[in-house]
């Protein structure tokens, strides 16, 4: 019984429930060991116990390592994070698998926001192209960070 | 009796308005299954963000609490009512009504002052009828939720809200149960009730990445965004649901008209053919 309880304390310490979720509906739901995620003023990391922490998300690569010792990377379009001790949610307007991710359509945004940036009109809109820019740049983060982690393993 | 040509009539109109019913019937059920999809993928979204917040309206914060979370003496509330455009959806609107106008007499004997804002149609005829203050209205949101108008509505009451006109904003709607079941209900939106929860209780705040006041505006905004947007494509999925069920019932019914009437008829002809046989018999009987 003590036994017991000792394990369930020290899984209680080194884990947490991860919700991610994205206006199509629940994308994550689990127990996981530690998340990044891109915070308004950095990147940052959670581990389990964090003091509760609320802050904007700016659109980046959110990952986290699943009990397994597997990593599972995302990509979301900014959001808010909510940190309690045992529990951190993620909304997102829109929430992707990193694996999901279409390159080829983020290089074509990417080109084309920088293309319209390069013409200086003005009458375009260039706080929209500038966050476009910067979401197909944060996609192309987001695979490239992927890639690299999955080269280590 | 009526003849047999005029219950041919009957028979036929009838058979016309069934087949409108049918038809009605069978595009409310597509339609229900686009919006009860639509419904049920942002659902965990408004249901996270909503506890979100009231976590927010629970964390005791030194700094000065945003207006959407302080509690203030209600003499003037708001009703968000969310209706449909159209009728011909069984007693959904008049369910909703119903518990409305029971908790608005309940205020008007408390001497609170009343005011609307109305979604959708129905509500905008029947609320201006009543002779309730109507603060905004949005006609025509259709069934692809036009953000622009529902939002627009949401704004004129919560500049209501934050300049004091309005102490209390209440979203009536009504629930998706199933296809069969809607259940209309009031939840108070501002200010956000905090959580009833045990182990949330106690002196806590959050750590607000950069500061409380730059993250409140626009998470709170959000959140009610959200809870108006939910509600909305939540009645759309109730109307078609009703829609769906009421015309089913139509056409049952239309169908029963029909047997009746038929046998009425066969019964007039079959009366006609008897008497004209006894006429014959008689004349060939006098020969």
């Amino acid at each position: 019984m003590a036994a017991d309880q000792g394990v369930a304390e020290q899984q209680q310490t080194t884990r947490m429930m991860l919700d991610i979720i994205s206006l199509e509906g629940p994308l994550f739901q689990g127990e996981v060991h530690f998340v990044a995620a891109p915070g308004r003023q950095g990147e940052l990391g959670v581990l389990p116990r964090h003091a509760p922490l609320l802050t904007e998300l700016v659109p980046g690569d959110v990952h986290c390592d699943l009990p397994g010792g597997e990593r599972l990377h995302f990509y979301v379009n900014g959001g808010i994070l909510e940190v309690q001790p045992h529990h951190v949610s993620i909304l997102s307007d829109l929430a992707v698998r990193a694996a999901d991710l279409d390159e080829a359509a983020a290089m074509e945004a990417k080109r084309q926001a920088e293309e319209q940036l390069a013409t200086r009109r003005a009458d375009l809109d260039y706080g929209l192209i500038e966050s476009q820019l910067a979401e197909a740049v944060a996609r192309l983060r987001t695979l490239e960070r992927m890639r690299r982690a999955g080269q280590r393993n | 009796m009526a003849s047999g040509r005029e219950i041919r009539g009957q028979i036929r109109s009838i058979k016309s308005t069934q087949k409108i019913t049918k038809a009605m019937e069978m595009v409310a059920g597509s339609k229900l299954r686009r919006t009860q999809q639509r419904m049920e993928a942002s659902r965990a979204y408004a249901t996270r963000i909503a506890t979100l917040v009231r976590h927010l309206a629970q964390a005791q914060g030194d700094e000065q609490r945003h207006p959407f979370l302080v509690e203030r003496p209600e003499k003037r509330t708001a009703f968000v009512v969310v209706t449909t455009d159209r009728g011909l959806c069984g007693s959904l609107n008049i369910n909703l009504f119903r518990i409305l106008v029971g908790t608005m007499r309940q205020r008007q004997q408390a001497n609170i002052e009343l005011g609307v804002g109305v979604l959708g149609t129905k509500g905008a005829v029947f609320l201006r009828r009543l002779g309730v203050p109507i603060l905004a209205e949005a006609r025509g949101i259709g069934e692809h939720a036009d953000d622009t108008k529902t939002q627009g509505v949401l704004k004129v009451l919560l500049d209501a809200y934050l300049s004091g006109v309005v102490d209390r904003i209440i979203l009536a709607g009504n629930h998706f149960v199933n296809a069969m079941t809607q259940e209309p209900y009031l939840q108070t939106l501002l200010p956000v009730p905090p959580l009833a929860e045990e182990t949330m209780a106690g002196h806590w705040d959050y750590i607000y990445e950069p500061s409380a006041a730059a993250l409140m505006s626009p998470i709170l905004g959000r959140f009610l965004e959200m809870q108006l947007y939910q509600a909305v494509v939540e009645n759309i999925a109730c109307e078609m649901a009703a829609r769906m069920v009421a015309m089913k019932n139509a056409s049952e019914n239309a169908g029963e008209l029909i047997d009746e009437l038929s046998l009425v008829y066969n019964k007039t002809r079959q009366a006609g053919i008897t008497r004209e046989l006894s006429e014959i018999i008689a004349g060939a009987e006098a020969v």
